[in-house]
């Protein structure tokens, strides 16, 4: 079997940013595999506009975004395989995986890329009582049975969970004539950005109640209702609040989940709070030479980001193998801490001396806060203090490190991401 | 006088605006924290539109529908007509992206394109 120096496991906008900047970056021996029956990943179903302001300055929708960059692949006779399901990554990099043109073969990589995306949480995970009849679809794939396929899942829905995928949903359901009664969120704020509830609720006179919950399913052979309730501030629900209405369809758009079997087995080391990779600034998980990018590593809500970030885990990626396929030196390693309403960040420790002069370091907030600021602690001394008029859960935030401040503080061990009303 | 609420897209802050309108003519915006909040207030009630998107049945190529947009935005009360005739189109593959698939559509001089290859097969 033919080896390659960089695999990449997954073709949608993670994987594809990637192997275009490892080709760009002068690596000629790149290889993605995609399980799909063609590149693009999940954009190929979000047919709405919206994507690639950040990237290309212009409003496209999900597969003109995706096309962007599955036309540089192919410019750039970058080799994939499709219909490729990846079944193991071993921690010396030899990348198990089946097709039915050339059965099980193995590719031994001197580095992978870990590009999967990530899965919706489904009914099962979410504690819903009631029947388990046919009618109940996670939002995702509503959204494929419409747009890809060409079904209607049905004609009266119900949606639960505000996410941006379910309201989205609420929206083109409407557009191909079904009746969306309501949305309900168990939080008391939604997770979904404020153009999407204008746009795909309010447009459409559909109600978003807050702090709701689904609390029962009719119907034994099919969906025939579904009862909601309002809850408490414990997330339970309060007795006597509850709203019937019947409908054939009930949509889930609670959370996505980043898609990870091949990684634990691998032995990457996991953060239970992205339930990604844990990371440091080249992208690298702890097994040297494996790399992760875009929804695998944290979810997202802009794949502008996703892009930028898999084309740093491309250039890393060229860049450990043009060295010689080094380990990350254990000295000289700054931690990096979120805490006091930071949740977490990515990456998650900075090796100075691979630092680039500049690094992002994503993060999100766990409440929604107004009027506050994100702080930056080297070790005990405040160094940055954005003021920010709104941080909330659904919107990712961002802190860009200078490599030249860093080298101001040479005994800098503690980087801590914090919130601060003052 | 006239009085509107709308909620603000233009970031998480979601400002809650009122907008004061004499004989269908702007005359305050309130309830903004930035500009922002203001010029989307003044075009969100005088003049409301969208980008539409949405698939078209596809035949004798290697898929079902393709995904389609409107070229511009059209006017927001148009949306449904607009939908009726995107459902009602049906194409024949190959096509390109930002293929005209409906002309002029619902009368609004707004051309409807495909928004992805689709190859013939």
């Amino acid at each position: 079997m033919k080896t390659y120096d960089i695999v990449i496991v997954g073709g949608g906008p993670a994987g594809l940013a990637a192997a275009v900047a490892a080709k760009e970056a002068g690596n000629d021996s790149i290889l993605i595999l995609e399980r799909d029956h063609e590149l693009g990943g999940i954009l190929n179903q979000c047919i709405h506009n919206g994507f690639g302001l950040h990237t290309f300055k212009e409003e496209l929708t999900g597969p003109e975004y995706a096309y962007r960059f599955i036309k540089q692949v192919l410019d750039l006779g970058i080799e994939y395989k499709l219909n490729t399901m990846v079944m193991d990554i071993a921690a010396d990099k030899t990348v198990t995986a089946m097709n039915r043109e050339d059965g099980m073969f193995q590719i031994p990589a001197k580095a992978v890329i870990l590009a999967m995306g990530c899965r919706e949480r489904p009914r099962g995970a979410l504690n819903i009582p009631g029947y388990r009849p046919a009618g109940i679809f996670s939002a995702g794939t509503a959204q494929r049975l419409v747009n890809i396929e060409g079904y209607m899942p049905g004609r009266e829905v119900v949606i639960l969970g505000s996410g941006d995928i379910g309201l989205i949903m609420a929206r083109r359901m409407t557009l191909e004539g079904a009746k969306v009664k309501v949305v309900a969120e168990l939080l008391p704020y939604s997770g979904g950005l404020k153009r999407n509830i204008v746009q795909c609720l309010d447009d459409y006179g559909i109600p978003l109640k807050l702090s709701h919950t689904v609390v029962d399913i009719e119907g034994k052979e099919h969906v025939t209702a579904v009862t909601i309730a309002e809850v408490g501030p414990d997330r339970k629900p309060i007795p006597g609040t509850e709203e019937r209405y019947t409908c054939d369809t009930l949509l889930l758009s609670c959370g996505l989940i980043p898609e990870n079997e091949l990684s634990r087995s691998a032995g990457v080391q996991m953060s239970p709070i992205t339930s990604g990779p844990v990371v440091n600034e080249s992208l690298e998980t702890n097994i040297p030479g494996v790399f992760a990018c875009g929804n695998v590593l944290h979810v997202h809500d802009l794949v502008d980001y996703v892009s930028e970030e898999a084309k740093r885990a491309g250039q890393n990626a060229v860049k450990y193998i043009n060295d010689g396929c080094k380990n990350a030196e254990a000295s000289d390693v700054i931690e990096l801490v979120a805490t006091e309403g930071a949740r977490y960040t990515v990456p998650s420790t900075i090796n100075k001396s691979r630092m680039d002069d500049l690094l992002t370091v994503r993060f999100r907030v766990g409440d929604v806060y107004k009027n506050s600021f994100v702080s930056v602690y080297f070790d005990d001394e405040r160094v940055m203090h954005n003021e920010k008029r709104i941080l909330a859960p659904g919107e990712m935030e961002q802190i860009i490190l200078q490599k030249k401040k860093l080298d101001e503080y040479p005994n800098l061990k503690k980087i801590t991401v914090k919130i601060e009303k003052e | 006088m006239e009085t509107r609420e709308l909620t603000c897209i233009g970031c998480p802050m979601g400002c809650l605006l009122t907008v004061t309108l004499d004989n269908g003519e702007v005359t305050e915006v309130k309830g903004n924290t930035c500009a922002k909040g203001d010029i989307y207030a003044r075009k969100e009630v005088v003049n409301p539109t969208r980008i539409v998107t949405s698939t078209v049945k596809i035949t004798s190529g290697d898929k079902e529908r393709v995904s389609v947009k409107t070229a511009n935005d059209i006017p927001k009360n148009k949306i449904f007509e607009v939908m009726k005739d995107i459902d009602a189109a049906e194409v024949k593959a190959p096509v390109k992206i930002g293929d005209v698939l409906v002309k002029n559509v619902a009368g609004t001089g707004v051309d409807v394109i495909a928004t992805r290859n689709v190859e013939a097969v």
